[in-house]
């Protein structure tokens, strides 16, 4: 049986959605992501640069229509500036389904929940679909669901930390409450995070950072599609119980 | 050469000064910046313009103008 992802009512086969910033140029990017096999991107909106019109554009190397594009809101530290980065977003081409992300801090990027809360319920209300960004806690990852968000992304560490699940019961708590999609977003480092939360029974893993500060970019892209389809497989699987003690894998009879 | 001062508005187009002839609208500002109007969305003193309102959006001297697009993010 096919395994589909689905967010506000569209279907996916990758589990993985991939970032596009901090990579070496674009280029780089098309190629990891690609390598990633992720169907969903997140990508910023910032000024276009009129100094320079002959620089490369982001769409000319990933077509929006080949890829879902997430506007996200990285860099917002108020509702306003979210609610104002969204709404030009989606001005420029008609995208609702959107990442918000409303910083509290400069140095650990921790999420403003209560700025957050708020945006999601405009945002909402303006018919946007709001996958949103939050802290691992299942308080307010139901707060966000009673608003109407289409998915919810826990933090696993703070963004760009690259430390992995700092907090696996409170993911599990967040992912067995909820009825929308829960995907681990920010503080992956490495393959294996990208599996722990998928075994935890995440439904999807967001990853950037990991992917382009490896020394190979492209090869650690291909490794986080094949860490999301172990874990989500080991999960599916449901995986043997843990014993205390040794128990011998081969039989115990007829020993010679 | 300079140009006669009241064929030209001043604006502030993405935070810097810059100069358009009188009577520019959105459509043909975008055209002098060879920008394609499906990849870009445009703000005119805070308030975001619809692609199909371009053509009848004049910019006066003094607009605050931001044109933004995607780019790789996280």
């Amino acid at each position: 049986m096919q395994d589909v992802f689905t967010i506000a009512n569209k279907s996916f086969k990758s589990r993985l959605i991939v970032g596009t910033g901090k990579y070496k140029n674009f280029e780089q990017t098309a190629n990891a992501v690609k390598a990633s096999g992720a169907e969903i991107v997140t990508v910023a909106v910032r000024r276009v640069n009129i100094s320079d019109k002959n620089q490369p554009l982001l769409m000319d190397y990933l077509d929006p229509k080949s890829f879902t594009y997430l506007p996200n809101t990285a860099g917002c530290y108020t509702s306003e500036e979210a609610l104002r980065t969204l709404r030009l977003a989606r001005e420029i081409g008609g995208w609702k389904l959107v990442k918000l992300e409303v910083l509290g801090d400069k140095k650990t990027l921790y999420p403003n929940m209560i700025e957050t809360i708020k945006s999601a319920e405009i945002l909402v209300k303006e018919d946007f679909k709001v996958m949103v960004y939050c802290t691992d806690d299942p308080i307010l990852s139901k707060k966000l669901e009673d608003v109407g968000v289409c998915a919810i992304m826990p933090l696993a560490a703070p963004i760009g930390s690259g430390i992995g699940i700092q907090n696996r019961t409170n993911i599990i708590l967040i992912k067995e409450q909820s009825a929308v999609p829960v995907i681990v977003d920010a503080g992956v480092g490495t393959a294996s995070d990208a599996t722990i939360a998928m075994e935890l029974g995440c439904d999807g893993v967001l990853v950037n950072t990991a992917i382009a500060e490896a020394q190979n970019p492209v090869l650690m892209a291909e490794s986080m599609k094949h860490a999301v389809i172990a874990g989500r497989k080991a999960y599916k699987a449901e995986r043997m119980k843990k014993r205390k003690y040794g128990n011998p894998s081969s039989p115990q009879q007829h020993l010679i | 050469m300079q140009m006669n001062n009241l064929n030209v508005a001043k604006i502030q187009l993405n935070g810097n000064p810059y100069e358009i002839s009188a009577e520019t609208n959105l459509n043909q500002l975008l055209d002098r910046l060879k920008i394609k109007k499906n990849k870009v969305a445009i703000e005119v003193n805070g308030k975001i313009v619809e692609k199909n309102k371009y053509p009848k959006v004049f910019l006066n001297k003094d607009d605050k103008v931001e044109i933004v697009h995607f780019i790789g993010g996280g």
